[in-house]
């Protein structure tokens, strides 16, 4: 019999924090503008200057500390991780090593219909790097130092995880902490969240790990997916074949779905970490702890239970809504205007994540303002426009974010509640479809339909389906 | 009138009574820079036309009660390694040959507020690492007291300058007593200052007398929101330390500084100073400090790893020197570091990178930081009893020119005085007491506790109130010394 693999699985996930400005200096953190517009002589490391750290940092780490039940390291300091790479412009990372500001937490998952405990190791705040633009034609490259000094998180699990399945709950249950917090936007496709995959493999009964490899350029979900499954499949089949795995860094391919690999534990580099001397140490009061918790948001879990009691939503919509705290927020909004807590759900899991789907987007990406899906709920409520112009409302909605009120009422799409004029249409729609008629006559209920959708098409939508309806067969009657 | 021999306090004094103006005492600093630089050698670069600019520009200022202070309108020279927008800063080094800041450094920013006149950058030692000036990438600086000596270092041509009367005063910089030791062998934020040893360093005044020194101290202190290891404090009144009283005044002489290696000329003339002091009503005690010997290892360890990481953004990418040729980013960063950096500084990197090397850590670096822990102890129990200590500068007077860089131990080993207080975090000030039978100056060391920066100040007035201000040949030639 063939023998039998299991895969352990550890985490590093860095996280960038929605904070305005920089770690160290008071750029900006917006994502995009122009090359090295957002920049400074710190975070352009010019000789001479100094960091000075921001303080919301260090809340938004400890809050993220104390939601994965983490110890809150009272004292802690940075270090210098020293490297030469043209993206860091001091040559040098300001990182913490000795004293990491949260260590020895755990988060629950649920996988199928088993929970389980993720440990994390600790997380470390630190400085983001710039970006490298290399320009094949001119054979040069060019440096864009925006991204300098943005702060981030990096939280490291213990090696807990045994399927790519774990593993995506994991990153999902830290994606929705961290979310709810306001502490990140977590997106992974522009890079504010991101993950390096440690992976090995050993046979199932065996207490020993094997040699692991650190994958990274993981930009999604489904490229951790396919580089977990990838990665472990590679290494049982170097274990088949009679070798080794060797402990090395791997840079995973998403459109070739295979690893090469980046530098083996030979040649990693020797970082000579020591303390930062131009920062002081950080002093966490047990009373600044209490307050970070004090402010500390509902959290998804609290959310979901909540909405199923105070809204009455099933529990798949509640998960669905509550999964993004964005939607979250909107469904709240939306609710507290028109009082139709359902329908807002509705619309936001049909319509909303449709169109999401069509245009390749996230729900955080959403963008429009819950009141004027709210409005548009109140039209339909009234009767004022039937659903299918409400489908077309809600899109221009969706991508332009227009008032339904006003749209409605521009474009003339009003229910025309006029019988005389209704009268007229029909008369006319059954004086050109006599075989219609006749068919309907005759017993073929389907006939009808025909009629209706020609009244329908006639008065361009504006019609109450219903009304057309019932008017037609007292007509035909 | 004899204008360069003024000290700052006394040509502020004058300017603003209107006897001088601004622009007389920058034409006549830039004058003496004529009369003696070829000699000397104490600056980098020597900003003639925006000087004079400046002096209208600050004497308007004056004119319109805008500018009051001691310092306004006083020419003074800036050490190469702090900042100063638009005006090269080289930090003596072919790295940065070409190096223009975008800001100026706090420090000297607060002197220009003051109404300052910036003359020029002084030359150093490389990135201020030496104890003589002579590692300088642009020649080095003569010790004005007798050209054949060194003046001294790092901060060698901001002492040079201040002695041969190119300038009023000057700032340096001091990581292990490149203040002290220059100054005694001729006499605050660190934003803007090019770090060498992060941990340590820290810029000072070099001036012609204590007042200055005083009055300097009360423009650049204070917190400086960039730079989070600069500290706020109730008072930054320095000049109001300056009283000639020293009864009741307690003394600390530390044995273990008196001891093997240390000059005799220097060691008696410094105990003449004391004997000085204790006659003004001080009381002098002799005490065993301890941990001397591990002063120069825990420092050039702590001094030399940080160098390491701190110098490795001069890489040639983004600013300074780049190599003219090369193949590839590695090779480009090898060839222009190889290039731009002097043998002092290139020694330094290899020493702080070894120490900071994985599996040399805990033997090196983290052994040095508990060795500094244990300093600062020992100078903790010396204060319970002293309110100043009293030392060397300096094992000898300033060595001849050429002499040092041979057996560079040898030259750390001059550092064995003033490097501790860095280590401790202390306040310290060099004096001059006197000149050894060759002519050459000798410094007393004044070390204070924390924060005791007025202490010291006092006891260094008072001293100086029993002798005259001695100036070299080659400024009094004509005028025979003293005021």
């Amino acid at each position: 019999m063939a023998k039998q693999y299991e895969t352990v699985i550890g985490l590093e996930v860095h996280v960038e924090l929605a904070t305005k400005t920089k770690i160290f200096c008071g750029c900006s953190t917006a994502f995009g503008g122009a090359p090295n517009t957002h920049t400074c002589p710190v975070c352009t490391g010019m000789p001479g200057s100094l960091p000075v750290l921001n303080k919301q940092v260090v809340e938004y780490a400890a809050a993220i500390g104390l939601a994965t039940n983490c110890e809150i390291t009272q004292v802690c300091k940075f270090d210098r991780k020293n490297y030469f790479y043209p993206d860091n412009p001091q040559n040098y990372q300001i990182s913490q090593l000795y004293l990491p500001i949260a260590r020895n937490g755990y988060v629950e998952i649920e996988v199928g219909s088993t929970k389980k405990k993720i440990r994390i190791h600790e997380m470390h705040m630190e400085e983001d790097a710039g970006k490298l633009v290399h320009d094949e034609w001119d054979d040069t490259s060019l440096v864009d130092f925006n991204r300098s000094g943005v702060p981030l998180v990096e939280i490291v699990s213990e090696p807990d995880m045994r399927s790519a399945d774990e593993v995506m709950a994991y990153l999902e249950k830290l994606r929705l902490i961290i979310q709810y917090l306001g502490a990140s936007d977590c997106k992974l496709q522009e890079g504010s969240m991101r993950a390096d995959v440690n992976l090995s493999v050993r046979e199932v009964g065996s207490d020993k790990f094997g040699t692991r490899t650190e994958m990274k350029n993981l930009n999604s979900f489904k490229a951790i997916a396919r580089a977990i499954d990838g990665e472990r499949q590679r290494q049982i089949d170097l274990l088949e074949a009679g070798r080794a795995v060797v402990q090395e860094t791997r840079r995973w391919d998403d459109n070739k779905e295979s690893s090469h690999a980046m530098r083996s534990k030979e040649d990693a580099q020797d970082y000579r970490y020591f303390p930062e001397p131009d920062l002081v140490p950080i002093v966490i009061s047990d009373e600044w702890i209490a307050e970070i918790k004090a402010r500390q948001p509902e959290l998804r879990t609290e959310k979901l239970e909540r909405y199923k009691k105070e809204f009455d939503i099933p529990q798949y919509d509640a998960e669905i809504i509550t999964s993004s705290k964005h939607m979250a927020d909107i469904f709240e909004a939306a609710t507290a205007v028109c009082g139709k807590p359902k329908k807002v759900a509705n619309w936001l899991m049909v319509e909303t994540l449709r169109l999401l789907k069509e245009r390749g987007q996230e729900p955080e990406d959403i963008c429009f303002a819950p009141e004027n899906l709210a409005k548009l709920i109140a039209l339909t409520e009234a009767g004022t426009i039937n659903s299918s112009v409400a489908k077309e409302v809600f899109e221009k909605i969706f991508d332009e974010n227009i008032d339904p009120d006003k749209y409605v009422e521009e474009k003339g799409l009003k229910i025309e509640n006029d019988e005389g004029a209704l009268e007229q249409v029909l008369a006319k729609v059954i004086a050109e479809n006599p075989q219609a008629v006749a068919d309907y006559k005759g017993g073929k209920e389907k006939a009808l339909g025909a009629l209706v959708g020609q009244t329908m098409k006639a008065m361009k939508g504006k019609a109450n389906p219903g009304l057309v309806n019932q008017k037609l067969r007292e007509m035909l009657s | 009138m004899d204008m360069m021999g003024l000290t700052a306090v006394e040509l502020g004094k004058k300017i603003r009574a209107g006897e001088v103006t601004v622009r007389e005492a920058a034409e006549a600093a830039l004058a003496q820079i004529d009369r003696v630089e070829s000699q000397v050698h104490s600056y980098v670069t020597i900003d003639r036309e925006g000087a004079l600019k400046r002096a209208d520009e600050v004497q308007k200022l004056i004119d319109e009660g805008k500018l009051e202070g001691p310092l306004a309108g006083v020419p003074v020279a800036i050490k190469d390694n702090m900042c100063t927008e638009g005006m090269l800063t080289t930090c003596s080094s072919k790295i940065l040959g070409n190096f223009q800041p975008t800001f100026t450094a706090e420090a000297v920013k607060r002197l220009e507020d003051a109404g300052a006149v910036i003359l020029g950058k002084t030359n150093m030692d490389e990135f201020a690492m030496g104890s003589t000036t002579e590692t300088s990438y642009y020649g080095e600086t003569k010790n004005p007291w007798n050209l054949g000596h060194v003046p001294g270092g790092s901060s060698g041509g901001s002492c040079a300058a201040v002695a041969a009367e190119e300038c009023f005063y000057a700032l340096g910089s001091d990581t292990g007593g490149s203040i002290r030791q220059p100054s005694a062998f001729c006499g605050v934020s660190r934003y803007g200052l090019i770090a060498y040893g992060s941990s340590l360093d820290q810029i000072g005044p070099i001036a012609k007398d204590v007042t200055d020194c005083a009055a300097i101290l009360e423009v650049i202190a204070g917190h400086d929101e960039k730079d989070s290891t600069s500290i706020g404090r109730e008072s930054y009144d320095f000049m109001g330390a300056l009283v000639d009283d020293v009864k009741g005044m307690k003394i600390g002489i530390p044995k273990d500084y008196f001891g093997e290696g240390l000059d005799k000329e220097v060691k008696n003339a410094i105990l003449k100073a004391v004997k000085i002091l204790e006659d003004k009503g001080a009381v002098v005690e002799e005490f065993d400090l301890s941990l001397v010997e591990y002063a120069i290892p825990a420092y050039y360890v702590i001094a030399s790893a940080e160098a390491s990481s701190n110098l490795s953004r001069f890489d040639g990418v983004k600013y300074g020197y780049r190599t003219g040729e090369y193949e590839g980013l590695h090779n480009m960063y090898k060839k222009s570091r190889s290039e731009g950096f002097g043998a002092e500084v290139k020694r330094r990197i290899m020493l702080g990178s070894f120490v900071l090397s994985s599996g040399y850590y805990d033997a090196y670096y983290l052994k040095a930081l508990r060795t500094k822990a244990l300093i600062k102890q020992a100078f903790d129990n010396a204060f319970a009893k002293y309110d100043v200590i009293v030392a060397p500068a300096a094992p000898t007077t300033a060595p001849e020119l050429g002499k040092s860089l041979s057996d560079p131990l040898k030259m750390y080993l001059s550092d064995i005085y003033t490097v501790s207080v860095n280590l401790a975090g202390l306040p310290g000030i060099s004096i001059p007491v006197g000149t050894d039978s060759k002519g050459l100056p000798i410094g007393m060391q004044l070390i204070g506790d924390c924060y005791q920066e007025c202490k010291i100040l006092r006891a260094a007035y008072a001293f100086e109130q029993t002798k005259g201000y001695a100036r070299p040949k080659l400024v009094s030639a004509d005028e025979k010394g003293g005021r």
